[in-house]
């Protein structure tokens, strides 16, 4: 047994004793490619917003040669109008997208905010700005529910929105209050925080799937599948188009709705990229699990996220009652594929983790600008859905090549 | 002079239904010192050190910090205790960049309003300190702190993860596994690494199943066997096979346990 306890080696094993004489560049961090479409490729992947811009600066100047009014000031604000709804959809889905997840349930959230923002301030006599601050609660409570069952859903603020809605149903309280009324009691319940929860951590995928049939549901619900005529807001709540009055810039007319769209994106883009929250929200998307180790909590980051879409969602629907002029139970059927789209061909990944908020914007803004340049040059809708069809592929298509960089 | 220990765990146990992952375990790290942490699969090695990171909670038994009871609720109350963890799978942002990476979860914020209302990070001053501790740890021949961790080797990630857990320490480090993914060379940098670490006087608990690695760094081995601590051994006194024979039930374990020179266990 003596012999076995031979002393044993201390530091390098002799196998290793070759190393001396290797390179001693192991832990050097160089660069390796140098290859121009490499250098291109490293640029691409170091700078989301890249590709889109050049694609927007490409289709622009494209169409201004094809269409002859394509660079008109008012064809060009008439662009950037028709993309304030979807810019701000599209905000709000980067911001979800980001954290590797999706939310189908946006023009939903949006349609009913402003359903009740409509009803209550023309039909329900409450005071325009308080019928907006509610259908931003609204809003606010739908992101949340979204956000629990992604995450862990507590149960009292379900229930309680619920039991008030059967309650107050009992009392014969009018629908236009009893909706809104029990969402805000749940969101004012959930505020406090308490109660037992369920770790449920479904899919968001199916989670609002299936929020966008009930939301839907609820929004016919309460609208009675009525629209809140556009006379009937001028004359009773005008604060309720307020985005869309219109300010003259530069030779061309801007709407309110613009400004908000662009005032939203700066914001979100000062929140993801300057503060531990935006940090946090790209860790969660790129790994949970590693940013869970990091300490930072997921869970929160998540519900954070999927309410502030649902918040924005309600803001773009303040905006798109002006835009509109009515408020329509039936509109913005293809909201949610085309804020998808919008936030694809901004070139963030639906993967999570990678992106730019301006990103969206641009890819927004590209869909406009086809859209516009399509028709200006007289081609049928038919063809410019095709061709925003293709975009979306070819977005993904370039994604996939970026997320290669490291390989 | 009597050298206390950093942090002792007495009668530790945790059970997850009827399987009983650990029990009744000590364990025991003095200042300064690398322990290694050996065991074979399933002796309960890494439910002992989650317990002690705070990522497993424990059902019985004690965990003294600095003679203090303690007990962690979740891995960021361990972090904010000073202990610091490089996980197996490195928990690391791979878009991210090394220096967010480095800050994740504990990020600095500028000072004044910008700090305090607007909550503006202070960008600067994080790469500043990102590039200073990667130096000092002789890692900085890194091309910009601003690299994404992705675009990094393995070697390379394993170093900002041990750096980033060097820098914000002030117990001690863990290490589960730090060379089980990497080549040999890249694997003799970690080693270099745990020794400049150590030689700042941070304690590291080292989880390893390299036997020539743990012996060459380790100051005293904790060996794990059936759910407890089977011995503690000094890589001096044993010889590799002998750690392997003790650790699978082959030989009795010495009976005394192996401590620091002039240390007391209270």
């Amino acid at each position: 047994m003596a012999d076995d306890r031979a002393v044993p080696p201390r530091g390098p094993q002799d196998f290793e004793k070759v190393l001396d004489q290797s390179s001693t560049e192991a832990a050097s961090f160089e660069m390796r490619d140098t290859s121009p479409l490499a250098k291109f490729h490293h640029f691409l992947h170091a700078n989301p917003t890249a590709a889109p811009v050049v694609v927007l600066i490409l289709s622009c100047l494209v169409f201004g040669v094809i269409a002859n009014n394509f660079f008109s000031a008012f064809n060009l604000s008439l662009i950037i109008q028709q993309v304030t709804i979807i810019g701000i959809l599209g905000a709000a889905q980067t911001l979800v997208i980001l954290t590797a997840g999706i939310d189908l349930s946006v023009a939903a959230i949006m349609v009913l905010s402003y359903m009740v923002m409509g009803r209550l301030a023309v039909q329900g006599d409450v005071p325009a700005i308080l019928a907006v601050v509610i259908g931003l609660g609204v809003g606010l409570a739908c992101g949340l529910f979204n956000g629990s069952l992604a995450t862990r859903a507590r149960l009292v603020p379900i229930a309680v929105a619920v039991l008030s809605w059967v309650f107050l149903l009992g009392l014969d309280l009018p629908l236009i209050y009893v909706v809104p009324i029990g969402m805000i009691a749940g969101l004012a319940i959930g505020w406090l925080n308490f109660g037992p929860a369920l770790e449920l951590r479904l899919p968001p995928f199916i989670v609002t799937l299936g929020a966008w049939s009930i939301f839907f549901a609820l929004n016919l619900w309460y609208s009675e599948s009525e629209t809140v005529r556009s006379q009937d807001i001028d004359a009773t709540a005008p604060l309720l188009k307020i985005f869309g009055l219109r300010v003259e810039l530069l030779g061309a007319q801007f709407t309110l709705g613009s400004f908000l769209m662009v005032g939203i994106f700066i914001v979100l883009w000062y929140a993801l990229n300057w503060t531990a929250w935006g940090r946090a929200v790209y860790a969660v998307g790129d790994d949970r699990e590693a940013a869970e180790l990091s300490g930072i909590r997921t869970d929160r980051v998540l519900l954070s996220v999927y309410g502030a879409a649902g918040f924005l969602c309600a803001l773009g629907g303040w905006a798109a009652i002006g835009r509109v002029g009515s408020a329509s139970p039936q509109s913005f059927y293809e909201g949610n594929l085309d804020a998808i789209t919008a936030v694809v061909i901004g070139g963030t990944s639906l993967f999570g983790g990678r992106g730019a908020i301006f990103g969206t914007l641009f890819g927004a803004l590209i869909v406009g600008v086809f859209r516009s340049g399509l028709k200006l040059g007289g081609v049928d809708v038919l063809w410019q859905t095709f061709a925003v069809g293709l975009l979306i592929i070819v977005a993904v298509a370039m994604d996939q090549w970026i997320r290669r960089v490291s390989a | 002079m009597s050298l206390k220990p950093v942090m002792t765990g007495r009668g530790l146990t945790k059970r997850y239904g009827r399987v009983t992952a650990m029990d009744s375990a000590d364990f025991d790290l003095f200042p300064g010192e690398v322990l290694a942490i050996i065991g074979d699969n399933g002796a309960g090695k890494s439910t002992l050190v989650k317990a002690l990171c705070g990522a497993v909670q424990i059902d019985e038994g004690e965990i003294r910090l600095d003679g203090e009871e303690i007990r962690f609720a979740s891995p960021m109350e361990a972090r904010d205790a000073g202990i610091e963890t490089v996980y197996q799978n490195l928990a690391l942002s791979p878009a991210l960049s090394i220096a967010d990476n480095m800050f994740l979860g504990r990020e600095i914020h500028k000072e004044g309003i910008a700090g305090s209302v607007f909550k503006m990070l202070d960008k600067k001053k994080m790469r500043d300190f990102a590039r200073d501790k990667l130096t000092e740890l002789g890692l900085m021949t890194v091309q910009s702190i601003t690299q994404a961790v992705e675009t990094l080797s393995g070697g390379q990630r394993q170093g900002v993860a041990v750096a980033r857990a060097a820098a914000f320490a002030t117990k001690f480090v863990i290490m589960d596994e730090p060379t089980a993914a990497l080549g040999v060379k890249e694997s003799r940098r970690v080693l270099e690494l745990i020794q400049d670490v150590k030689a700042r006087g941070m304690p590291i608990v080292l989880i390893s199943h390299n036997m020539p690695h743990v012996f060459e760094v380790a100051d005293r081995i904790h060996i794990h066997r059936l759910s407890r601590r089977h011995a503690v051994i000094r890589p001096q006194d044993f010889s590799m096979s002998d750690a392997v024979a003790i650790m699978t039930g082959a030989m009795d374990p010495p009976a005394e346990m192996a401590l620091p020179e002039g240390a007391v266990l209270n």
